[in-house]
């Protein structure tokens, strides 16, 4: 996927539960439907914990990936 | 009434359980889940004004070894539990009363708590607003 299309990048890195969601929902408010938001965490429940966020949300989880313990999600925003 | 509301009444004022009530409260919120808080006896006092980042101690289970693994969480840089409640506040609908009769107990006004909270009401209004809904007792 192009970085251009990313809208808004949430840097959540050695952030504890729940404040990668907390941001990333906060960053949400900022972008338009439609639009891609990029998350960095290394929380151990991102996941999971993602999944069933944007399930929950009706935002979609295009993109996830894990490396070296950093977990690297795209969300469209619904 | 809404069937999505969580309704969290906070009893004991140690940072632990503080901690887990914000946990709660925050990720509740993310989901646009509406929260209302309810602070009685211990915790309440946690949330006198300009005491809310003060060391409230934790649960007795905790000991030493748990001591020592939340303040290596806290200098990793967790937030406080004060802190996570205000980006939940921040976030969503997350309304947080002060119980009139702990009010009372501790000789506590309105003006001696954190902004945090958002009035006093009693046990009656706290039901009232829960209707149907599950209460978390912490």
């Amino acid at each position: 996927m192009a970085t251009q299309d990313i809208a808004a990048t949430v840097d959540a890195r050695n952030l504890s539960c729940p404040m990668p969601i907390v941001k990333t929902a906060q960053q949400m408010k900022s972008i338009t439907s439609g639009q891609l938001v990029e998350v960095l965490a290394t929380d151990p429940g991102s996941l999971k914990d993602f999944t069933a966020w944007t399930k929950s949300t009706g935002n979609a989880l295009v993109e996830q990936t894990v490396e070296n313990g950093v977990y690297h999600f795209i969300i469209r925003r619904a | 009434m809404d069937e999505q509301l969580l309704s969290l009444v906070l009893f004991s004022g140690t940072d632990d359980k503080l901690n887990a009530a914000a946990v709660l409260t925050a990720g509740a919120a993310a989901l646009g889940r509406p929260v209302h808080v309810f602070l009685q006896y211990w915790a309440l006092e946690a949330f006198r004004k300009d005491r809310t980042e003060a060391d409230h101690g934790l649960a007795p289970e905790a000991g030493p070894e748990g001591r020592k693994a939340v303040d290596a969480l806290r200098a990793a840089g967790q937030s406080s539990w004060a802190e996570t409640l205000r980006q939940a506040k921040d976030l969503g609908q997350v309304e947080i009363q002060a119980c009139s009769l702990s009010m009372d107990l501790l000789h506590l006004e309105e003006s001696d708590l954190d902004p945090l909270v958002d009035g006093v009401e009693g046990v009656t209004a706290f039901y009232l607003a829960t209707g149907n809904g599950q209460i978390v007792f912490i």
